[in-house]
């Protein structure tokens, strides 16, 4: 059995390790408000923006010549995978779900004979790829030094995609990140966003006819380009509420199983301080009893 | 009264802008300055960087957009830009670092005309700012 000492020793740094995770799981609750509050504020311009990209493409006369973008090369030889990660660790299971959403579709590809390209957003994602796809990674990026999710750098994103699309290294776009549902659910996504897969929402067609201004078709090929900002954005705001609430979560179970550590550790601690006075009490009597 | 419509501005980040006693607004739509009154035509247009004027009873009020989608509908006119600053409260020197980085984007080689027409238009507006 460990010694006093030991035990003393052990349960303190116990407790030290329940400070920490106490504590990040304060900054966390605060950062997931924050993140909350900023993916509810974003939602309005990604919806805004698909509808009238919706209204656009019905009302589309010559759908043979629309924007490669919106209906793609023609062929889907090559995938391009955008693998949306977070850059710190700590956060329970939320780097891993989407590593594991992301293998699975790599293998459906690899079975059906399709070339696969990775992009890795956030450093997390990359190391954990980097052993399996390293031939497969054509670009890492990762925002370490921002603090938020903000535009600027889903616009960096969404042009290093389209620019990669123009060069034709891809004809499929897939972007991977986690929806936040709640703080203790986080739904891993997979969404294609070249071609252009419309989430058909009849609610909010409308048969309305537009006028356009230039025509329909050079619209579309300035509004495209930003759809595809704006989507990776999206995924951004997303993945950084996810990822505070993931991290909470994974926090406060540390923080519980800490707590209970430290109680039965005491518990051992206390009966081995008991057992260690009875055993010199009995020492004290027998040596009296021989006299 | 019977003559205004609803605005709304939306950034990726936020909703910036919404006012519902609107009785103008003049956009800078890419094939030249747009007025746009109540019951206006449902259109679909986008901008160029330039000056939203937005008129509402009383009050002018100017903003500066980098580019965005317009879309009228239902009188509800909505705006969506990823860059858009109130032109009374301004930095003058983020107007300089803007300047500056549009000039630089306007020397490298690899722009076609489309870009160089607004990136130029982007320079001169930009220039007017700061000069007030």
């Amino acid at each position: 059995m460990a010694s006093l000492d030991d035990l003393k020793k052990r349960i303190s740094s116990v407790k030290s390790t329940q400070k920490i995770t106490k504590a990040m799981k304060m900054v966390a609750a605060a950062k997931l408000r924050r993140a909350q509050e900023s993916a509810e504020r974003g939602r309005p311009y990604s919806e805004k923006m698909n509808n009238i990209i919706l209204n656009l493409s019905s009302g589309l006369s010559d759908k043979e010549n629309a924007p490669k973008l919106l209906i793609g090369t023609g062929e889907d030889n090559i995938h391009l995978c955008v693998v949306m990660t977070a850059d710190r660790g700590l956060c329970g299971g939320f780097n891993s779900n989407i590593i594991k959403k992301a293998k699975s579709y790599f293998k459906k590809l690899s079975d059906n004979g399709k070339t696969l390209k990775i992009i890795t957003v956030g450093s997390k994602g990359y190391d954990q790829l980097k052993r399996v796809y390293k031939d497969n990674i054509i670009e890492n990026i990762s925002f370490k030094e921002s603090k938020n999710a903000n535009y600027f750098d889903a616009n960096k994103v969404g042009k290093i995609i389209i620019e990669k699309f123009e060069n034709k290294e891809f004809d499929v776009c897939t972007i991977f990140y986690n929806q936040f549902k709640n703080v203790i659910t986080q739904i891993p996504q997979e969404q294609q966003i070249i071609p252009l897969k419309m989430t058909e929402d009849e609610t909010n067609k409308s048969d309305e006819s537009y006028e356009f201004e230039p025509d329909e078709d050079e619209i579309l090929g300035n509004l495209l380009p930003k759809n595809i900002s704006t989507q990776i954005f999206k995924a951004m705001l997303e993945n950084s509420a996810s990822e505070q609430g993931s991290r909470m979560s994974a926090m406060d179970n540390a923080t519980r199983n800490a707590g209970e550590m430290v109680d039965k550790l005491t518990i051992e601690y206390n009966r081995s301080r008991q057992a260690a006075i009875t055993k010199e009490l009995i020492e004290i009597i027998s040596g009296a009893e021989s006299l | 009264m019977s003559e205004q419509f609803n605005l709304e501005i939306v950034s990726p980040e936020k909703s910036f802008l919404k006012k519902d006693n609107v009785t103008e607004v003049v956009v800078p739509a890419f094939e030249g300055e747009m007025g746009i009154l109540k019951d206006h035509i449902s259109i679909i247009s986008f901008l160029k960087p330039g000056i939203i004027k937005i008129s509402s009873g009383n009050e002018e009020n100017n903003f500066y957009v980098d580019d965005g989608i317009v879309e009228f509908k239902d009188n509800t006119l909505s705006i969506l830009t990823s860059n858009i600053f109130d032109i009374k409260n301004s930095d003058k020197s983020k107007i300089q670092d803007m300047i500056k980085e549009a000039e630089n984007d306007l020397s490298s080689d690899k722009l076609d005309d489309q870009k160089r027409f607004i990136i130029s238009q982007k320079v001169e507006v930009l220039k007017s700012l700061s000069l007030n």
